[in-house]
């Protein structure tokens, strides 16, 4: 770096860049906010979604597994699963867990109520039907 | 030392160091847990292994942002700290509360830690990373602010250095960005979208703050070049980082219900990324290159290097490689993700603590630098260390390139349990390397306890 960029000269671009792309990305974010409900499928948010999402939270589900990509690679993407899967093979899945086979990866059991099993489906539900942009490529997830 | 107070860096430096350990400790359960399914099931399950081994990362590694301000602040500041006392306070606070934190994990059902900490008045738990009880969440911020009290007022009674600003501003920043975590809408697509606030925003932004301002500390001491030239430096380096990073953290919004404009604007801005990285490891270099002193602390400065090239690497080279949408649309959320996360977060977060403790240390014990047999065992350490990440993201790689293909690519899609299958060789290859890693940490903390010829402290 040549002797006349200077030190201050340095700390004002640092300064003036970092407020201008911040305020950048405030107004991308505010515009997010507005093209949201078009795609985030918040019309089906229901009581039984949300109390599902309640459930996945304190199930820690995602220490396992992937939500729209996200979590954990040690067991299968669920943002998809109602697709692959449907409803009743999830409540009957999660009711016989664990596999207990010798050497395979486990899940543990839960003890949900009924209740409780379909409001997790119902958040499965929602979360399938969000806009993902076609991820994932196929319906393994 | 050239303040008294700096010393309380000691208590925090130790307490990272320990629970690295313990964080890789797990990270050994969960790599087996890869391959041998049931093991330790159902005492520790996939999930609260890996909630401790990412929760005892974050730990340590603020435990060691921590103690880089108390050693920095004063020198920098040229003034004793304004509060050791509230600064021995806060370490054991917050070692306590980290402490109760992974019994809880450890010891009851998360569900069962959610109804007894309060997660119905808030509900903040069960997010990757984020999954701590309401009361420590709320003890984070508070020992957080308590901890900027305290060095921002020793800034303010004494001399004003780009360092310590820079350090300021990603404390801070770390702060502000963590209040993120407490917001948890009902909306699944709002939740992601600010939970990237507290992640993304900390490892691509305000942390890269905390990253500069340690290491260019560092390159001052051992290497002696002029202040001037190592501060311009930093604000370039920090200036890249906001700049492309800030609007980079739209290469998490591709897949999660967000408008597709992110395509755009995530992968321009994310794929400038490495550039400040790369800057570091320039910086590192060409500073060491031009030295006015032989510093006795050869561990050191082999730290601060291998920081700047480890982060490029990590952070950099292996963000780059999944970062542009078309890719991240088959490699999202595979073992190309955990290889990319382990060496950034082992490059550049996890070494720039070690570069600080390492030149800190011995000066707080009372010397220059450690003897030359201690500093050999150390580099030894280094070299064991940073060779095992390099396979481990190597294996994960491979992994996870394998994983896309038969899971993602191929025209008849096998499913994800049978994938995992296929790839089982290379997760051996992987904890069999992580053993090798744990051999090194092992050196690293017997490096400790060897003596010698120790260097004199100098001025
Ligand atoms: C040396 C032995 C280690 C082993 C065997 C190991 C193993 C693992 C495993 C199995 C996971 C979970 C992956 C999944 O979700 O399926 C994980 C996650 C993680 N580990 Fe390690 N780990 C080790 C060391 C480290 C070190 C030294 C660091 C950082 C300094 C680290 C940082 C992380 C991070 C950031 C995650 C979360 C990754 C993500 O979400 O993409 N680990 N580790
Ligand atoms: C030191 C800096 C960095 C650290 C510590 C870091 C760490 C991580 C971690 C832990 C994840 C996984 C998050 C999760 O669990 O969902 C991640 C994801 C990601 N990182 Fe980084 N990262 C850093 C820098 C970068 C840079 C500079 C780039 C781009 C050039 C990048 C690109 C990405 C991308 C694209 C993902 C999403 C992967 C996916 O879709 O699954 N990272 N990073
Ligand atoms: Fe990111």
């Amino acid at each position: 770096m040549s002797g006349t960029f200077t030190k201050s000269m340095a700390r004002n671009i640092f300064y003036g860049g970092t407020v201008f792309f911040f305020l950048l990305f405030l107004a991308l974010s505010f515009d997010t906010n507005s093209a949201l409900p078009a795609r985030d499928n918040r019309a089906n948010l229901t009581p039984a979604v949300e109390a599902g999402k309640k459930i996945w939270e304190t199930r820690n589900c995602i220490g396992c597994h992937t939500l729209l990509g996200e979590g954990a690679y040690f067991a299968p993407e669920l943002g998809n699963v109602y697709t692959r899967r449907g409803g009743d093979f999830i409540k009957a899945w999660i009711k016989s867990q664990p596999t207990g086979a010798p050497g395979r990866r486990q899940m543990p059991q839960f003890n949900l109520t009924d209740k409780e099993l379909d409001d997790l489906v119902a958040f499965l539900k929602y979360a399938s039907e969000i806009n993902s942009a076609k991820w994932p490529p196929n319906v393994e997830g | 030392m050239q303040y008294k107070s700096q010393a309380v860096a000691k208590l925090y430096f130790i307490a990272a160091i320990a629970l690295f350990a313990g964080q890789v400790l797990f990270g050994l359960i969960m790599g087996l847990q890869y391959v041998v399914g049931d093991f330790l099931f159902p005492a520790i399950p996939f999930n609260v292994a890996r909630m401790v081994h990412t929760n005892l990362l974050i730990v340590w590694l603020l435990f060691g942002f921590m103690g880089g301000a108390y050693y920095l602040i004063p020198e920098e500041s040229e003034t004793e700290l304004y509060s050791p006392k509230l600064a021995v306070a806060l370490f054991w606070i917050f070692l306590v509360a980290g402490a109760l934190t992974i019994v809880g994990y450890l010891a009851v059902p998360y569900a069962t830690l959610a109804k007894i900490t309060g997660n119905d008045l808030l509900e903040t738990m069960g997010r990757e990373f984020l999954e701590q009880p309401l009361p420590t969440k709320l003890g984070i911020v508070v020992v957080a602010l308590a901890f900027l009290f305290n060095i921002t007022m020793t800034v303010l009674k004494g001399k004003k250095t780009s360092i310590s600003t820079v350090l300021l501003l990603g404390l801070w920043g770390l702060a502000v960005f963590f209040l993120f975590s407490f917001y948890n809408p009902a909306n699944l697509v709002k939740d992601k979208f600010y939970w990237w606030w507290v992640v993304h925003l900390w490892v691509e932004g305000v942390w890269e703050l905390i990253l500069g301002s340690l290491l260019a500390f560092v390159l001052i001491k051992v290497t002696g070049v002029d202040r001037e030239v190592i501060e311009k430096w930093l604000y370039v380096i920090v200036t890249l980082t906001l700049v492309t990073g800030i609007i980079g953290t739209g290469h998490h919004y591709y897949w999660i219900g967000t408008p597709e404009y992110w395509q755009w604007w995530g992968s321009v801005f994310s794929a400038l990324e490495p550039i400040p990285f790369f800057a570091m490891t320039v910086f590192a270099f060409n500073m060491v290159n031009r030295r006015r002193r032989e510093h006795p602390n050869n561990a050191a400065t082999l730290w601060a290097l291998g920081t700047g090239v480890m982060a490029f690497l990590g952070a950099g080279v292996w963000g780059f490689l999944h970062t542009l949408a078309p890719v991240n649309y088959y490699t999202h959320g595979t073992q190309i993700t955990a290889a990319h996360g382990h060496m950034a977060f082992y490059g550049a977060y996890a070494m720039v603590v070690l570069t600080m403790i390492s030149y800190a240390m011995p000066v707080m014990r009372g010397r220059a630098a450690n003897s030359n047999r201690a500093q050999v065992i150390e580099m030894w350490s280094f070299w064991l260390m940073t060779i095992a990440m390099v396979f481990i993201t190597l294996f994960l790689t491979a992994a996870g390139i394998l994983q896309v293909w038969l899971q993602r690519f191929s025209s008849t899609p096998i499913s994800f349990m049978q994938a995992q299958d296929q790839i089982s060789l290379f997760y051996w290859l992987r904890e069999g390397t992580g053993v090798v890693f744990l051999i090194g940490l092992i050196l690293y903390i017997v490096s400790f306890f060897v003596g010698g010829d120790e260097k004199p402290a100098q001025a």
